[in-house]
């Protein structure tokens, strides 16, 4: 971005700073695509100063992110599930326990259902989380049935009157077909049993990745309806480009964001504040 | 799609013949097509840069464009400069001279470190080596214990106890020296490559304990910023290798080759999967091939 910053302070819009621009482009993970297609764009216009071009970039973002709803789809007079999922080590279940903490804050009363019984200690990872945010966490032993953990969770959320049941799943690559069956059992569990799906399908996203994340997109959404993402990580110098593709491609809005492993690292996510990571303000 | 980049060369190189001789420029053309494969597998746009003015380079040299085939002359050079940056020396474990050597685990949240200490004891130890997983990840709620279960599944004994990694270090040391072990696998809290503070952690590990192997684990779906990453790992430690993880998906693996370029330091294995024994041997040629988004490449280039 600082460099983006510099770029940005030259008065004159020529091969030169366009091709600077591409290259700031492109490490950003927006892609090729995008990125060409931003540049023929500025050519087309032919846009010439640097104010003009600032603009020009940040309304061009801003319209990729528009029209999207970016809140949360929870109501306060019934059980809301919300399932988290995603390739592994994205940071799911951290955000599980930050996302907890954020909506007690909130008023909310969640609980949390340990449905990775798959990966070594991770029931005991999102258990540690549910103590550390003071959220009841419903799990069953290692190896269990991730839809039968869900159905249990349901009953105790239930019982004892909560409003948000947050769904812990394994990491899993898109590409193991058996394993994205799981997940639409989980959503079927969640169907029958409160005779409407869940709230939301929410995608956990490292901002550190790269192309691959529009695939990952791609196979979790036709198999489970996605209804956001969440982008982890974006306290590293990865600035999650990609996500402008999500959006584009699929109409998945970004609900949430994380920027660190503390319990308040979690935040809703802000259009403006995202585009100016990638189009800073020119300070002159 | 980039099934067959061959194929799409064939097609631009055509159609500039259409227009005459082809001339350096139309090299250019043609590899603005790799360009784009290579960057939509994440490669880095620097790292694709270089790699393109090489292939040019030769390409002239070669004078490519009076060969019948250009396509496949160029996909050729391609390979071979893609060969090497990616290949270089045969990358066995290191275990040290004196026992136990260690091999210090290093890498980012979540980027497989310690499934993947888990992989190398079980490997180690099927080669009768003496292993002795350690668990040195404090920070991550319930690290040691994960480190422990994998232990436990693959019966490699594990040590866990202390309060920050140099006392579980000093403590495992002992233990191995009681055991008699070969080598120490020791797995660290995942970390930003800006955390000044604990790189500098990473740093105080490798003066005191001075490992033989220190292998910098990275996500093999890793974006552009695997640049970033690496040279600033390259930079606080002495990294010996990399092991690329989550290879099993679909990713296109450009990272592997932003590391390489970036560090020099050889990709000892690859990740491609989460049971213990998805552990493979890195294959350059694989991952060119896979890069470029085209089947086997080394029996296609033979052919050339
Ligand atoms: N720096 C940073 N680290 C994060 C963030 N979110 C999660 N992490 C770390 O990333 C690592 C993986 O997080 P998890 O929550 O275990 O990820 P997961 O998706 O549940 O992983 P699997 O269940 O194994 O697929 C942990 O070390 C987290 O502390 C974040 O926003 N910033
Ligand atoms: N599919 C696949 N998953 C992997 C591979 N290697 C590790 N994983 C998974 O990636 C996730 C993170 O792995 P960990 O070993 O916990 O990563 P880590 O680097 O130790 O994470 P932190 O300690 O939180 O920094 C887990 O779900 C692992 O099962 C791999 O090669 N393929
Ligand atoms: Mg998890
Ligand atoms: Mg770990």
């Amino acid at each position: 971005a600082e460099r983006l910053q510099n770029i940005l302070k030259f008065s004159r819009v020529d091969d030169n700073l366009l091709d600077e621009l591409e290259m700031e482009f492109i490490q950003s993970d927006l892609g090729l695509e995008l990125t060409n297609e931003i540049i023929s764009e500025i050519r087309k216009r032919k846009i010439t100063n640097t104010p003009e071009l600032r603009d020009f970039l940040f309304n061009y973002l801003k319209a990729i992110l528009e029209n999207l709803d970016y809140r949360l789809d929870l109501l306060e007079d019934r059980l809301n599930v919300v399932v988290f999922i995603g390739v592994n080590g994205t940071g799911k279940t951290s955000t599980v326990g930050k996302f907890a903490y954020y909506l007690k804050g909130l008023g909310y009363s969640p609980i949390i259902a340990a449905a990775d019984t798959f990966r070594a200690a991770a029931i005991d990872q999102v258990k540690i989380w549910g103590e550390r945010v003071g959220v009841e966490v419903i799990a069953q032993k290692e190896g269990a049935d991730p839809g039968a953990v869900v159905f249990n969770a349901i009953e105790a959320a239930r019982a004892r009157n909560k409003n948000v049941l947050l769904v812990d799943t394994a990491g899993r690559m898109h590409t193991k077909s058996n394993l994205i069956e799981e997940l639409k059992k989980i959503n079927r569990v969640v169907e029958r049993t409160l005779g409407y799906g869940p709230s939301e399908n929410l995608i956990v996203i490292d901002a550190t990745l790269g192309q691959n994340v529009i695939r990952q997109v791609e196979t979790f959404h036709n198999a489970v309806n996605l209804t956001g993402a969440v982008l982890t990580k974006l306290d590293g110098t990865a600035k999650g480009g990609v996500i402008f593709n999500v959006v584009r491609r699929f109409n998945i809005p970004v609900k949430l964001v994380t920027i660190g492993e503390g319990v308040e690292d979690l935040k809703v996510f802000d259009p403006n504040e995202f585009i100016e990571s990638f189009i800073p303000e020119v300070k002159v | 799609m980039f099934e067959n980049l061959t194929s799409r060369l064939q097609e631009v190189f055509k159609k500039l013949r259409g227009k005459g001789k082809l001339t350096e420029k139309d090299i250019e053309e043609a590899l603005r097509e790799v360009r784009q494969a290579l960057l939509e597998a994440d490669a880095h746009y620097k790292v694709v840069k270089e790699l393109l003015n090489n292939v040019k380079a030769k390409a002239l040299q070669e004078d490519v464009l009076k060969s019948v085939t250009p396509a496949e002359q160029i996909i050729r050079i391609l390979y071979y400069e893609l060969l090497n940056i990616l290949g270089g020396e045969k990358a066995d474990l290191n275990l040290g001279s004196k026992k136990p050597g260690i091999i210090l685990v290093v890498g980012l949240q979540g980027s497989g470190k310690t499934t993947t200490c888990a992989k190398l004891a079980y490997k180690l130890a099927q080669e009768q080596r003496r292993v002795l997983l350690v668990g040195a990840d404090t920070f991550r709620p319930a690290a040691g214990k994960q480190l422990q279960i994998l232990a436990e599944k693959i019966k490699v004994p594990v040590y866990v106890d202390g309060k920050g990694p140099f006392e579980i270090i000093d403590g495992a040391l002992e233990v191995a020296k009681e055991k008699l072990s070969d080598v120490m696998i020791v797995d660290t809290t995942g970390r930003l490559h800006i955390d000044e503070e604990m790189m500098n952690e990473l740093n105080e590990l490798n003066k005191r304990y001075n490992p033989s192997e220190i292998l910098l684990v990275v996500d093999g779906m890793t974006g552009q910023d695997a640049v970033n990453i690496a040279e600033k790992f390259n930079e606080k430690l002495p990294l010996t290798g990399v092991i690329l993880t989550k290879m099993d998906g679909d990713a296109r693996g450009g990272a592997a080759l932003s590391v390489k370029a970036i560090t020099g330091k050889p990709i000892k294995f690859i990740g491609v999967g989460e049971k213990i024994e998805d552990l493979e041997y890195f294959y350059p040629d694989r991952l060119a091939s896979r890069i470029l988004g085209m089947g086997d490449l080394a029996s296609l280039v033979e052919r050339i």
